[in-house]
C-alpha cells in the first residue's frame, strides 16, 4: 500500500473475529531501521495465535508508539514506517501525529487536526482546569448511543481481566462514566460471567481452541450426568489487589494466558467432565514405525511420530462413534462428518499453550497426519499461525506423554466434548498368552490413553466402547489400510 | 496512660529520654532560663543544668553546626528553632555538612532539629511556614511530621535515636489544642510507616501533621452524605510510607493529597508522581491535590484562612472525586 516516499501506519492487526485487542511481544526492529515490505516488523500475541506482523511498507521505522509488553486494541497505531533516509520524525514534523490512540479513521487529518469531527475520546470538551463543582446532572448526558465516555485505568484493567465490555455496563459517575464501584458491581452481579466476551453463544463457528491443559482436576466419578445447567459461574473475584509479598514476584497475565484461564475455568464450567483410562499394547505399532521413519524421513522429509499413529487411529474409531466427534448446540446434538483434529501444543517454558487444528483430518492418511503435526506444531512454535488455523477444532489431542507423564484428565476445549490424553511410551511386564495358549509374562511397549469426555452427551459405556475401538485399531493397526 | 497536649507529649518525651541517656543535650534560642518560645522546654534547665540547656546566640547557623560537631564527637544533640521559618538560616550546615557527612566521611551525624511549624494564628510569613518539603528533597536528611500526641512522643524518641539528621516538624497549631492518652513508658514509633488515621472506602486521603485533622472533619462531614473517606497520616516524609499509600490507593481508587505547604514542589507532588508510576491501573480519578497556594503566608485572618486548606475546601474536594 505504501511507496518508498510515504509514511505508513502499522496498526494492531484484527486477528479473528473476536479479537478486540493484542499485545506486542517483540519488536523486530527498532527505531532508525530499515524496513522491507512485508519483512517482519513485530511479534504479538492475542487470546487466539501469537504471530508476527509484517511490514506494511518499506522504509525506515521512524517512530514505535507501543512499547512490547503493552495491550492495545486492534487498529491502535503501532509504529509509523517512513520514506528510507527520512530523518527521525521532528518533534512538529508531518501532520498524524497528535492522535496516536485515533484507531480505525484511516483518512489522514491533513493540517488542523482538530476541526473535524468531535470525537470525545476523553471528557466533554471542557477547559483544562479540574473538573470544578457542577455535580452529576449538569452534565450533557451522554446518553447511549456509540457515545464513548472516559474509561479509567482501573476501569480498563477490571473490564479487560474480566472480559466485560465497558459499554455494557451502566454508569453512575460524572457524565454517565462507568467507575470502579459500577464494574466491580457488574462482574460481581455475574452478567459478565459466563458467556465468552465475543461468541454470542449460539454461534457456531470459531469456538477459541486453545484447549487441553495439563490435568489438574480429578475426574468426577462417571456416575449420572447432572441434568440441569451449571449455575452462572462464580463471579469472579474482584478487582484483586495485588501486592507483592517478600520473595514473590508479580508479572501481570498476557493476552494468552488470560484465554486460556477463561477457556479452561469456562469449560469445567461447562461440561461434565469424566476421564476413562485405556491401556494399549504399542507392539505393534512400534514395529512398524521402526520400519517406516526411516523412509518416511528420506522420502518424505517427515518426522513419523506415535502421536500420528494415535491420531490417525482415532480418527477411524470416531467414524463408529461420532458423538465424541459432537457438540452440544442449544438443546441439540450436533454431529460432524469431519474431523477437525486440534493438536495442543504447548510453547517453550510453560509460557502457555496453543491448539492449532488439522482440518479435514478424516481424509488423511499416516503420512498426511504426520504431515499435519509437524506442520501445525512448527508453525505454533514459530509465531506463524493464523486465526484460522486455531478455529473450528471438533477433537483434540494433547501429548503430555512427550515428557513422561502415565495419567491425566484434560480439560475439554469448547465446544467440543471429548478430548485424548497420549501419555508417555513405557516398557512393563504384562501377561500374555504364548502360542500354545500358556500365560506368560512378557515386556510389551504399553501406553496409557485417557479421554475425558462430557457426560451430557457421552456416557461412559460409549466412551469406553470407542476407547476399545481405538486400542483394536493401535493393536492389530494394518499399515497396508492407513 | 495519661491524657496530654501534644506539646506536653514533647516535652515529656524528650525529659524522658534526657533522663535516661545523659548525651542527650537542647540548645536553641532562649530554651533555658525561658523554657523555650513554646514552653516545650520549661523547667529542663532547672532539671539538667545549663551544660545540658543551652541558651545560643541568634544563629541558626552556630545551633546546627554546633551540633553537627557535638553529634560527630559523640553526643546526642536536640535542636530547637524558634519557628521552623528560621531554619533557612542553617541551611548550609544541614544540608551541606550534616546531610552529607556521613556519606563523605563515614561519621554517623545523630541530631534532631526540633521546627514548629504550620499556621493558623496570623503569624505571618515568618513564623507559619511548612518548609518540610525542602528537606524531603535532601538526601541524608529525615523529615518527621507528627499528627497526634502519641506519635508526638514516639517518633521524638525514634529521632533521637536515629544516626542521622532528623528534622522533627511540630505543628504548632496543634501545640494545645489536640489532646490524647500518649503511654507513660519509653516506645518508639518506626519511621515509615503510616498511621491509618481513618478507615474508608472511597477516597483515600493522604496526609501529615495538622492536616490529618482538617482531613478526619471533612470525613465525618462527607460521612452523612454516604461517602466513606480513608484518611492515612504519613507521620514521616523521609522516609515515607509507598506501600501504606498504594494499598490505599488499591483500595479505593481515588486518591486526595492533601498538605499545609505550598503548591509547586510540595511533598504531595512527589506523592502523586509515585501513584501514576506504581498504581496507574488503579486509579479510577486524577490524583487530586490540595494546598496552601504559591504565596507567602499572609497575615490578615481572612487571608490566611483562604491560604490554609480548610474542612469546606476538603470536604469540596472529596466531593468531587467521589462523583467524579
Amino acid at each position: 500500500m505504501a511507496s518508498s516516499t510515504s509514511v505508513t501506519d502499522v496498526v494492531m492487526p484484527q486477528m479473528g473475529v473476536s479479537v478486540s485487542e493484542g499485545t506486542i511481544t517483540k519488536w523486530l526492529k527498532q527505531e532508525g531501521e530499515e524496513i522491507a515490505a512485508d519483512e517482519p516488523l513485530l511479534e504479538i500475541s492475542t487470546d487466539k495465535v501469537d504471530t508476527e506482523v509484517p511490514s506494511p511498507g518499506e522504509g525506515v521505522v521512524q517512530q514505535i508508539l507501543v512499547q512490547e509488553g503493552e495491550t492495545v486494541d486492534v487498529g491502535t497505531r503501532l509504529a509509523v514506517i517512513g520514506p528510507a533516509g527520512a530523518e527521525a520524525p521532528a518533534p512538529e514534523a508531518p501532520a498524524p501525529e497528535a492522535a496516536a490512540l485515533e484507531a480505525a479513521a484511516p483518512e489522514a487529518p491533513a493540517a488542523e487536526p482538530a476541526a473535524a469531527e468531535p470525537e470525545p475520546e476523553q471528557e466533554p470538551a471542557a477547559p483544562p482546569p479540574p473538573p470544578e463543582p457542577p455535580p452529576a446532572a449538569a452534565e450533557p448526558a451522554t446518553d447511549g448511543a456509540g457515545e464513548k465516555t472516559f474509561v479509567s485505568p482501573v476501569v480498563a484493567r477490571i473490564a479487560s481481566e474480566h472480559g466485560v465490555d465497558v459499554a455494557q455496563v451502566p454508569g453512575s459517575g460524572r457524565g454517565g462514566r462507568v467507575t470502579k464501584k459500577d464494574i466491580v458491581a457488574f462482574v460481581e452481579s455475574g452478567q459478565a460471567a459466563a458467556p465468552a466476551p465475543a461468541a454470542p453463544e449460539a454461534a457456531p463457528e470459531a469456538p477459541p481452541a486453545e484447549a487441553a491443559a495439563p490435568p489438574a482436576e480429578a475426574p468426577a466419578p462417571p456416575v449420572t450426568a447432572p441434568a440441569q445447567p451449571a449455575p452462572p459461574a462464580p463471579p469472579p473475584e474482584a478487582a484483586p489487589a495485588v501486592s507483592a509479598a517478600a520473595g514473590e514476584e508479580i508479572v501481570p497475565m498476557n493476552a494468552m494466558r488470560r484465554g486460556i484461564a477463561e477457556h479452561m475455568r469456562r469449560s469445567l464450567d461447562t461440561a461434565a467432565h469424566v476421564t476413562t483410562v485405556f491401556e494399549i499394547d504399542l507392539s505393534k505399532v512400534v514395529a512398524i514405525r521402526k520400519k517406516l521413519k526411516p523412509e518416511y524421513e528420506e522420502s518424505y522429509g517427515v518426522n513419523l511420530t506415535y502421536l500420528a499413529f494415535i491420531a490417525r487411529a482415532t480418527i477411524e474409531a470416531i467414524k463408529n462413534w461420532p458423538w465424541v466427534n459432537a457438540e452440544i448446540r442449544g438443546e441439540q446434538i450436533v454431529t460432524k462428518r469431519y474431523v477437525n483434529l486440534g493438536i495442543a501444543v504447548a510453547l517453550e517454558g510453560g509460557m502457555g499453550l496453543i491448539v492449532p487444528v488439522i482440518k479435514n483430518a478424516e481424509g488423511l492418511n499416516l503420512l498426511g497426519i504426520a504431515r499435519g503435526i509437524v506442520d501445525v506444531a512448527d508453525r505454533a512454535r514459530n509465531k506463524k499461525l493464523t486465526p484460522d488455523d486455531v478455529q473450528g477444532g471438533t477433537f483434540t489431542i494433547t501429548n503430555p506423554g512427550g515428557w513422561g507423564a502415565i495419567i491425566g484428565t484434560p480439560i475439554i476445549s469448547q465446544p467440543q466434548v471429548a478430548i485424548l490424553d497420549v501419555e508417555a511410551l513405557v516398557k512393563r511386564p504384562v501377561v500374555v498368552q504364548d502360542t500354545s495358549g500358556q500365560d506368560v509374562i512378557a515386556i510389551r511397549p504399553m501406553m496409557n490413553l485417557c479421554l475425558s469426555y462430557d457426560h451430557r452427551l457421552v456416557d461412559g459405556a460409549y466412551a469406553a466402547q470407542f476407547m476399545k475401538e481405538l486400542r483394536e485399531n493401535l493393536e492389530s493397526f494394518d499399515e497396508g489400510a492407513y | 496512660m495519661a491524657e496530654k497536649t501534644y506539646l506536653q507529649a514533647i516535652s515529656d518525651g524528650l525529659r524522658q529520654e534526657m533522663r535516661r541517656d545523659r548525651r542527650i543535650f537542647v540548645i536553641g534560642e532562649d530554651v533555658g532560663v525561658y523554657g523555650g518560645a513554646f514552653k516545650v522546654t520549661l523547667g529542663f534547665q532547672e532539671e539538667f543544668g545549663p551544660w545540658r540547656v543551652i541558651d545560643s546566640p541568634l544563629s541558626e547557623t552556630a545551633i546546627v553546626g554546633g551540633c553537627t560537631g557535638a553529634a560527630i564527637m559523640g553526643l546526642r544533640p536536640v535542636a530547637e528553632m524558634q519557628f521552623a521559618d528560621f531554619i533557612s538560616c542553617a541551611w548550609d550546615q544541614l544540608v551541606t555538612v550534616a546531610a552529607k557527612q556521613r556519606y563523605r566521611a563515614g561519621t554517623p551525624v545523630p541530631i534532631v532539629v526540633r521546627l514548629p511549624s504550620g499556621g493558623g494564628f496570623s503569624g505571618g510569613p515568618f513564623h507559619s511556614q511548612n518548609p518540610e518539603s525542602s528537606f524531603a528533597h535532601i538526601p541524608g536528611l529525615k523529615v518527621v511530621c507528627p499528627a497526634t500526641p502519641e506519635d508526638a512522643k514516639g517518633l521524638l524518641v525514634t529521632a533521637i535515636e536515629d544516626p542521622n539528621p532528623v528534622l522533627y516538624f511540630e505543628h504548632k497549631h496543634l501545640y494545645r489544642r489536640i489532646k490524647a492518652d500518649v503511654p507513660d513508658d519509653r516506645y518508639t514509633t518506626p519511621f515509615g510507616q503510616a498511621r491509618l488515621h481513618r478507615e474508608g472506602d472511597d477516597v483515600s486521603v493522604i496526609t501529615w501533621g495538622a492536616m490529618v485533622w482538617t482531613a478526619d472533619e471533612a470525613a465525618k462531614q462527607l460521612e452523612g452524605d454516604g461517602i466513606s473517606v480513608e484518611v492515612l497520616d504519613l507521620r514521616t516524609l523521609v522516609p515515607w510510607d509507598r506501600k501504606g499509600v498504594l494499598e490505599s490507593v488499591r483500595k479505593t481508587s481515588k486518591v486526595l493529597v492533601l498538605h499545609e505547604d505550598t503548591h509547586t514542589g510540595g511533598f504531595g507532588g512527589e506523592i502523586a508522581a509515585t501513584i501514576a508510576e506504581e498504581a496507574f491501573e488503579d486509579l479510577d480519578a486524577p490524583v487530586k491535590r490540595i494546598t496552601a497556594p504559591d504565596t507567602p503566608v499572609p497575615f490578615s485572618p481572612p487571608l490566611e484562612k483562604a491560604f490554609i486548606p480548610q474542612v469546606e475546601d476538603v470536604a469540596t474536594g472529596l466531593r468531587e472525586l467521589a462523583e467524579y
